[in-house]
């Protein structure tokens, strides 16, 4: 099957990188094609609608909904403020007259005479975006947003938890197999960035928020130690919105795996430098994978490749294991057998064959690997 | 396309949300056979984001294997030419993307808010959240959902025909309060269907024709005695294809190359399973495992229901099965031990790499594990969609005085069901198929006698939209190629005080054998072989004759053959005791020869 693949998680110290910078809603695009950016600049603003509270203003008033309209001392579209009297009835000689104040400061956004209900709106919350990442911007995305082109190390994880940060690069584990301990997160790890190595766990997560660490990018952790420390159990992939303090980028998978050495040494290389990462996952209906990105304008063009290219797999690509039992370790694709082959379970498959770092040459099927891409 | 009598090569695929199927369909004489099956990665998500790659290279394999030309670069080599080149149609299916995701809204939640439920279910979506006017949410909660959870579309019902208006004007109004947004691209005006009381629709237009794409179609609940949901389903299809697929990656190009619109996955599988409950005039249940999703569609007393349980799945969801089900209940279906620590990584890898798939028994044995837990919690959501019209006034007599069922009971009864249909990668592809058959009768718990098959190499959907262009076709490999028979299952309803009592006689042509309880048996009896049987009940068990009742039935063979379950039902239940329960489990295995020694 020529065009069977699994692509891989890009690891790359030379990679352009577009990012879209997207609002919510429409709204207004603060920079123009060709401008440079600081990663902390604002790029589109807008305001979206505020929440809604709803009223219902025949029963309180005690009258029919098509008569509402007869007590309203505002229109649709009015600006209105906190207690202001909305609707009031006449009483009985100027007595006992029922009176509904206003609970928001915010408009009136509809009166219905077939239901008697008035649904009033909370000001709009102004919203902003910000570039993300140092680079300039290529297209602009009328009333939307900007697309961003940057260029340097980029870095694909696998799974992560929370949203945007950035932060100093700061090297915690000595290797990429090593485990660093909950006395190696210091005062002075505050706003960084950690590289951790191949394993963490509920304690050093803990320890890492209350230093004031920015982020963690690690080879694996155990769903245990992730769920104690999220306080509950994920159950589809979606991630990114956790309010937890810190962003962890998982680039193995899950359980005490190795980082892979070619990502364990990209990252070393940018030690000290401002990356910005993020951990937002999301498996189905659209892949988004965790990301590092340390911008390089050193880098000439003619150096530069695209990340979005991908190629089959060739004899002598380097690949990672993404399967028992031999998941988590790296090794080199020594043959591509086309013809079907029954594995272990008896199921019939298509396989490769790859050479580990030991020597050793295992079968596997193709859908158990994944390509390591630069 | 070529004439419906001149059809003589099919190509037709299912974009799922995992894997991308193509079969290759010719006619060979008078009967129209599957040639070859060919499969490759789903393209809608990046790095592709082009649904037609993974078609591509689906097609390529089946060209390939069959070593016929079907492409020239990105076109169909159309008409038949000879057996190496050409086909006459290209079909498809798709559940990519996530599927089709939607709300309903209605009066009553038992009543309109079930029915339109129940509309777009059949229809193939999958329902984000139900909005009654009864369901004690207020105004703002639910004006607040709509926005949060940005469906594809809204189906709008409630009031029977001439019924209340004001309940509908305030949905509507709540529906244009919130402002909806589509899924995908912001430009469009998300589409609402209204399919409501009569006298409403001047209203709900005021409310919605201008911030909604607004359709207004006959009320999917005239009466409160009948629903009427083809047509809300109907507009559901066509606006899946207009609205939803239109703008996920790469569908324009898909549909401009199918010859007949695209369907959803689960709507072509459910009408494949109306039509098999029809023919053969018998109950039916049918389950789509998926990467995502479950689907559970029925037919009992004549009437069709599917569910989908959205977030239970063997890939993209298998992380939320062991969420839903706790993962006692996974484990208890290991016949060894294994480290918690470990299976809970296991899942959450197999989360995050979706595609990957088992290479050991051991990792196989967990996988199945899991999948008989989201097939027991799709079945047990499917019971409480699957009822009978709730809110309906029934005459009795006398003589229904013991006997009567009340409105809005569950249809599903698994003592009157004839055949379990299993479909979707987990069953359709398990090494040996007495393991799907295991796993359908551990997650079903069929009661009596049961027929038991699956969807031999996953091509329902595909059956299903063909069934559409060309019923012959479908018909012919449906038969003939797509529907294994697995074989008979007779489990006698109830419990013995303890393990070894008698439970179950049967005997067969020279075959006799007496049952205990607690036990699994297997005999022979080949596929397509039908037999008189006689099944005789210790006292207090009931094959579905009532207890210790004798049952004489023709009964039908299959590739695993007759298995007997005299494991208990009504409650059945797994020992306790660690290693009594591995025990069993290993005596049940051994008996059925599901794994291989190792």
């Amino acid at each position: 099957m020529a065009h069977a693949f699994t692509p891989g998680l890009k690891v790359s110290r030379k990679a352009v990188i577009y990012k879209e910078r997207r609002l919510p809603l429409k709204g207004e695009v603060v920079c123009k094609v060709g401008d440079r950016v600081k990663a902390d600049d604002i790029v589109a603003k807008t305001q979206i609608p505020g929440d809604v509270e709803t009223l219902n203003i025949a029963g309180r008033l005690g009258v029919s909904p098509e008569d509402v309209k007869e007590y309203l001392k505002f229109n649709i579209g009015d600006k209105i403020k906190k207690d202001e009297t909305i609707a009031m009835t006449n009483g009985i000689f100027g007595y006992f007259k029922t009176i509904i104040k206003s609970p928001i400061t915010g408009s009136i956004e509809n009166i219905s005479e077939i239901t008697g209900q008035m649904i009033l709106r909370y000001p709009p919350k102004p919203i902003q975006i910000d570039a993300y990442v140092d680079g300039e911007v290529t297209e602009i995305i009328e009333n939307e947003g900007v697309i961003i082109k940057t260029q340097g190390t980029f870095v694909q994880g696998i799974f992560g938890i929370g949203g945007e940060v950035r932060g100093e690069m700061k090297m915690a584990a000595k290797s990429n197999d090593a485990i660093i301990a909950v006395d190696d997160i210091t005062p002075d790890c505050s706003g960084k960035i950690l590289v951790a190595g191949s394993f963490i766990d509920e304690n050093l997560l803990k320890k890492a928020v209350t230093v004031g660490v920015k982020g963690i990018i690690v080879g694996g952790i155990d769903d245990r130690d992730l769920k104690k420390f999220l306080g509950y159990d994920i159950g589809v992939a979606i991630t990114g919105s956790e309010k937890k303090g810190i962003t962890v980028v998982i680039t193995e998978g899950f359980g005490k795996m190795n980082m892979a050495e070619k990502t364990y040494n990209t990252l070393k290389e940018k030690e000290g430098q401002i990356a910005s990462i993020n951990g937002a996952t999301q498996i189905r209906a659209g892949v988004l994978r965790p990301e590092v990105i340390i911008p390089d304008f050193n880098l000439k063009n003619e150096e530069l490749k695209s990340v979005d290219s991908s190629s089959g797999i060739q004899i002598g690509n380097i690949v990672r294991i993404i399967r028992s039992p031999y998941f988590g370790l790296i090794g080199k694709v020594t043959n591509l057998p086309p013809e079907l082959l029954k594995i272990e379970t008896e199921a019939n498959v298509r396989v490769l064959e790859v050479e580990l770092k030991s020597g050793e040459k295992v079968i596997l099927p193709r859908a158990n690997i994944e390509l390591i891409e630069g | 396309m070529s004439n419906y009598e001149d059809i003589k090569a099919i190509i037709a695929t299912d974009c799922g949300s995992t894997t991308t199927k193509a079969i290759l369909i010719e006619k060979k004489g008078e009967w129209y056979r599957l040639i070859v099956r060919g499969e490759a990665p789903t393209t809608v998500e990046a790095p592709f984001e082009d649904v037609t790659r993974g078609v591509l290279n689906a097609i390529t394999e089946v060209e390939e294997l069959s070593d016929k030309k079907i492409l020239e670069g990105e076109k169909f080599v159309k008409p038949y030419k000879d057996k190496n080149n050409g086909v006459d149609i290209y079909i498809s299916t798709s559940s990519a993307g996530g599927g089709l995701q939607m709300m309903v809204a209605g009066v009553v939640k038992s009543m309109t808010t079930e029915s339109a439920a129940r509309a777009a279910l059949g229809a193939g979506a999958i329902v984000m959240d139900s909005i009654a006017s009864n369901d004690g949410r207020h105004m703002h909660e639910k004006i607040e959902r709509i926005r949060t959870l940005r469906p594809d579309m809204i189906l709008l019902s409630g009031g029977i025909d001439g019924g209340t208006i004001s309940h509908v004007a305030e949905l509507a109004e709540v529906i244009s309060a919130a402002d909806p947004k589509p899924r995908f691209g912001s430009t469009f005006k998300l589409p609402v269907i209204f399919a409501g009381n009569n006298q409403a629709r001047d209203i709900v237009k005021e409310n919605l024709s201008n911030k909604t794409d607004l359709f207004i179609v006959n009320n999917l609940r005239p009466i409160l005695e009948r629903e009427n949901l083809k047509p809300a389903r109907d507009k559901i299809h066509d606006l899946f294809m207009e609205h939803v697929m239109a703008q996920a990656p790469g569908y324009k190009k898909l549909m401009g190359w199918a010859d007949v619109p695209i369907m959803p996955t689960p709507g072509a599988v459910g009408l494949l399973i109306e039509k098999i409950a029809h023919k053969e005039d018998i109950e039916v249940l049918g389950v789509d495992i998926g990467g995502a999703t479950t689907d559970v569609f029925s037919v009992f007393q004549g009437l069709f229901n599917r569910t989908v349980s959205a977030n239970l799945g063997m890939s993209y969801s298998i992380s939320n099965v062991m969420a839903s089900s706790g993962i006692n209940n996974i484990m208890r279906w290991m016949s060894f031990k294994m480290d918690e620590k470990d299976v809970r990584n296991r899942i959450k890898n197999k989360m995050i790499r979706p595609t990957t798939i088992p290479q050991t028994i051991e990792d196989l044995q967990l996988e199945q594990a899991i999948a008989r837990e989201a097939l027991r919690l799709a079945l047990e959501q499917h019971r409480d969609m699957a009822v009978s019209l709730k809110g309906v006034q029934q005459e009795r007599t006398i003589s229904d005085t013991f006997s009567q069922s009340q409105s809005g009971s569950s249809l599903v009864n698994m003592k009157t069901l004839s055949m379990i249909v299993g479909s979707g990668g987990a069953l359709s592809h398990a090494p040996r198929r007495v393991q799907a058959a295991l796993m359908l009768i551990d997650a079903f718990l069929p009661e009596g006698v049961t027929m038991l098959t699956v969807d031999s190499i996953f091509m329902m959907p595909q059956l299903g939209v063909l069934s559409k262009v060309h019923e012959k076709a479908a018909a012919d490999v449906f038969d003939k190629d797509c529907l294994i028979r697995l074989g008979t299952c007779i489990a006698p309803i109830g419990n013995a005080k303890k393990m070894g009592m008698p439970c179950v006689s049967i005997s067969y042509n020279d075959i006799k054998r007496d049952i205990r309880f607690g036990e699994m048996a297997l005999l022979p009896l080949k596929e397509r072989e039908k037999v008189e049987i006689i099944i005789n009940p210790a006292k207090g068990f009931d094959v579905g004759e009532g207890p210790g009742k004798e049952v004489v039935k023709i009964i039908e063979g299959g590739v695993v053959g007759l298995i007997i379950d005299t494991r208990g039902r009504r409650p059945f239940i797994l020992p306790e005791d660690d290693k009594l329960r591995t025990d069993k489990l290993i005596e049940w295995n051994t008996e059925l020869n599901v794994y291989p020694k190792i």
